[in-house]
């Protein structure tokens, strides 16, 4: 099998990424909250790869430490609404009539409200802890899981192969996960790429906004903050996470786009 | 002796393949055709899906669809080799000098304009005609194709006629330019038998008339024998036999020729019926949820184990919708279903794993109706295991049973859906179908989708498995060739009604109530001057009226 030249490249980034989250303790050369510098925004050395923050604190080890939690938050978050979207939509499409009718009603109310208001009201209410921030930004986006999946899900209801398996007397649970998932799974494993670029860009933008990830804990959206006020000295602080997200972002979507085209192969998925 | 219209030398065609888990690469489709045509004569193009026919048919105008290029040979038209024109000596060409008419006229036409615009679109633009001449133009071709209120009916949109009657706009559209050569691809092939006698003859007539020649391709011999005057038989891009329609019909040379027009020959002895229907069909109404009318009126049959019942009609008659109500997917306003001696539920939830695994179903497309990413293995394993809870070594060893029962072997066991033919599709899912040890099976228009050999191989398979396993079938198609081959009894629907109901015999002799004898008389037969018959027979028929 041929890996394109792309791919390979959006493969080596992401594990890297992924990779540097997990060993996140045994790569940073410093703690993430330690203080090993007297000044502030000192200049990349080599004692300081990527220079310090505003209060003294080794960057890189800050961005790694940043990028677990931001990461971790945001496949946790990914997951979490997958799982849910991509079954109640299939629920909604194999079942019809009123459970459809609930459950595509409910989230369109969900969907009236923009996501980030949302979140901000629940996160202003519930008390700012890891499990409370990725099961808001879960469900939230699971909402459009759930219309994607259930627009899949309709095209394939549809088919004779369903309808067989329907006659054959099939339980619901056989025909979403047997007849239905495996015939899905190329534009939700597409649309996950995106999806987790999305939590990414929400983690980092509730922690901006001080309703995300807390201080001292590290997460990319927290270090633009933390450093914003630095541009203003030329310090370039606060890009770094800009330009891990963007990396991160491309690489993913260069994954998710050759599974795309593999999976979409004449053969069936097999290719 | 002077050239030819069109004289087609040594064509050769290639198409890129993706094959999966390897590289593409280029294969050849169509290897080396010749033929010539004179003006007003019409070569038929007759073949199998893959025969190259329609491919032939567009390289006549120098296009090739998506991924096909013409790699070799000379088409030459009124006196010049296309393929070496320029593209605005092609532009001119086509839509002007060639023109073609598609299989499917709804897919055709723009919904958004009216008929009028698109029918002298090409004639104008060509600067053939003006628009008032054009106009004028189509609206005689409107009359000579038999079209209702031929004045008027430009000014309506596409989707405010009939598929027949759309179809003979697009001829309409073909000889509005004044072409000197037309390419039907398939022109009656979607359309109902009833529906189609009317296109030919319109077609026929008009190509008389205007003195065009024609290409004409089809799968139908029968079709063909019609209109042609010449044949070309073709098989994987190969000539296999070329000649005068006489010749074809009646003297054929080549074996796969002589297979063809002895196709649907099956001989079938009817059965008289024995001890108690299978299935009984009472009084049954129906119409879909959200609708306010019927679509079945109080219809009525019976089927009798081991034996077939054909279900014909036409487009719209509700025979599909018939067995819709039988499986359940449809529960009926009134009447009841008895199926093997109990009443069953009218609604697929509420039956028994028994009342489902007695009623088995086969579809008309065989490529939609399994899961493209199950194996063959598992398509047909999962009834054995669902209903019979096999497992193992017993489930492989009744799987490679029923793969021998369909002819295919223990071979297609691992293969996908994608990786078989059209009849090997169709056969594994009557394997399916078998695997449940079926009382019953409803068969929706099985063969409908195939070539004429490969469904008549199936309708031997399904023959030859009703003696082994002595299933019914309740056979639902519209083709009254198939229903011959295979049926003991009859009934003939129309607009949600049984029109006609008995044995084979009875429903196919006479005396015929008005709408069989129409349905019958309608399909074409493998004969010369039958076209001709008909019409007259009908003209003899309304003036006695």
């Amino acid at each position: 099998m041929r890996i394109p030249v792309a791919a390979a490249i959006g493969m080596f980034f992401t594990a890297l990424y992924f990779l540097a989250a997990i060993f996140a303790p045994l790569l940073a050369p410093y703690g993430y909250d330690e203080v090993v510098s007297s000044g502030f925004w000192d200049p990349p050395s080599a004692e300081f790869l990527l220079g310090t923050d505003g209060i003294g604190r080794d960057l890189l080890s800050r961005m790694i430490y940043g990028g677990q939690t931001t990461i971790f938050v945001a496949t946790a978050a990914t997951i979490l609404s997958f799982t849910t979207g991509s079954v109640l939509g299939f629920l909604a499409a194999v079942a019809g009539g009123w459970v459809d009718q609930l459950l595509s009603r409910f989230v369109d109310l969900l969907m009236s409200i923009p996501s980030l208001i949302f979140a901000l009201v629940v996160l202003s209410v519930m008390p700012v802890t890891l499990p409370v921030l990725i099961l808001v930004m879960g469900l939230l986006d699971s909402t459009r899981v759930f219309r994607l999946s259930r627009a899949v899900a309709v095209d394939i209801e549809v088919m004779d192969y369903v309808e067989a398996a329907r006659l054959r007397g099939e339980k619901t649970a056989w025909i979403i996960f047997r007849e239905i998932l495996p015939n899905a799974l190329s534009p939700l494993v597409a649309e996950m790429g995106l999806r987790f670029i999305f939590m990414v860009l929400f983690v980092s933008t509730l922690s901006f906004l001080g309703l995300g990830i807390q201080p001292p804990q590290a997460d990319w959206g927290g270090i633009v903050k933390e450093n914003a006020e630095g541009i203003v000295y030329g310090a370039p602080a606060a890009l770094m996470p800009a330009f891990a997200i963007a990396t991160l972002a491309i690489s993913v979507n260069l994954v998710a786009d050759w599974i795309l085209n593999r999976t979409t192969s004449l053969k069936g998925g097999r290719g | 002796m002077s050239d030819p219209l069109v004289k087609v030398r040594d064509l050769k065609i290639g198409a890129t393949v993706y094959p999966p888990g390897e590289k593409p690469h280029d294969i050849e489709i169509v290897h080396g055709v010749s033929f010539d045509l004179e003006k007003g004569k019409v070569l038929g193009l007759i073949g199998e899906s893959g025969a190259g026919k329609s491919t032939i048919g567009l390289a006549s105008m120098a296009y090739g669809r998506g991924g096909v290029k013409i790699t070799g040979g000379e088409v030459w038209i009124n006196g010049r080799d296309i393929l070496k024109s320029s593209f605005k000596d092609i532009r001119a060409l086509r839509g002007g000098e060639v023109t073609y008419v598609s299989q499917s006229a709804a897919a055709s036409f723009n919904p958004a304009k009216k008929i009028m615009e698109q029918v002298t679109e090409a004639a104008i633009e060509q600067g053939k005609f003006s628009k008032k001449d054009a106009e004028a133009r189509a609206r005689a071709l409107f009359a000579k194709l038999g079209l209702p209120d031929p004045d008027n009916i430009g000014e309506r949109y596409p989707h405010q006629v009939s598929g027949g009657q759309l179809q003979r706009c697009m001829t309409a559209l073909a000889l509005c330019p004044e072409p000197d050569l037309v390419v039907f691809d398939e022109p009656t092939t979607a359309l109902d038998v009833t529906t189609q006698i009317d296109v030919l003859k319109a077609i026929k007539e008009a190509i008389r008339d205007t003195g065009v020649a024609a290409l004409y391709i089809t799968h139908d011999l029968a079709v063909v024998a019609q209109v042609s005057d010449d044949i070309m038989v073709l098989r994987h891009g190969d000539m296999v036999e070329y000649g005068d329609v006489n010749q074809i019909i009646n003297a054929p040379q080549e074996d796969y020729t002589k297979a063809l027009v002895s196709v649907r020959s099956i001989e079938h002895e009817e059965k008289a019926p024995t001890g108690e229907p299978v299935l009984s069909v009472r009084n049954i109404t129906a119409r879909y949820k959200g609708t306010k009318f019927d679509v079945l009126h109080n219809v009525n049959a019976d089927l009798y184990p081991g034996q077939t019942l054909a279900v014909v009609g036409e487009s719209g008659s509700g025979k599909s919708t018939l067995a819709r109500v039988i499986t359940g997917l449809l529960p009926p306003r009134e009447g009841e279903i008895e199926f093997a001696g109990r009443i069953l539920s009218p609604d697929l939830a509420s039956r028994t794993r028994d009342d489902l695994r007695e009623l088995q179903m086969i579809y008309q497309m065989a490529d939609v109706a399994m899961n493209p990413r199950q194996t063959v293995g598992t398509i047909i394993g999962r009834p054995l295991e669902f209903y019979f809870g096999m497992k193992g070594a017993e489930k492989r060893t009744r799987i490679i049973e029923l793969l021998d029962e369909i002819e295919l072997g223990e071979g297609f066991i691992d293969r996908y859906p994608a990786e078989l033919s059209g009849g090997q599709k169709q056969r594994v899912c009557i394997a399916r179908a078998l695997a449940a040890k079926p009382k019953m099976i409803i068969c929706d228009e099985v063969t409908s989708a195939l070539d004429p050999l490969v469904a008549d191989g199936i309708l031997k398979l399904l023959l030859n498995l009703q003696k082994i396993e002595n299933v019914a079938y309740l056979f639902i198609t519209h083709d009254l060739a198939t229903v011959r081959a295979i049926s003991d009894n009859i009934a003939v629907m129309y607009q949600g009604r049984v029109q006609r109901y008995g044995s084979k015999s009875e429903v196919l002799s006479p005396p015929f109530d008005d709408y069989t004898d129409l349905l019958l008389g309608s399909v074409p037969e493998m004969r010369l001057g039958w076209l001709e018959e008909v019409i007259a027979n009908r003209r003899m028929e309304s003036a006695g009226n």
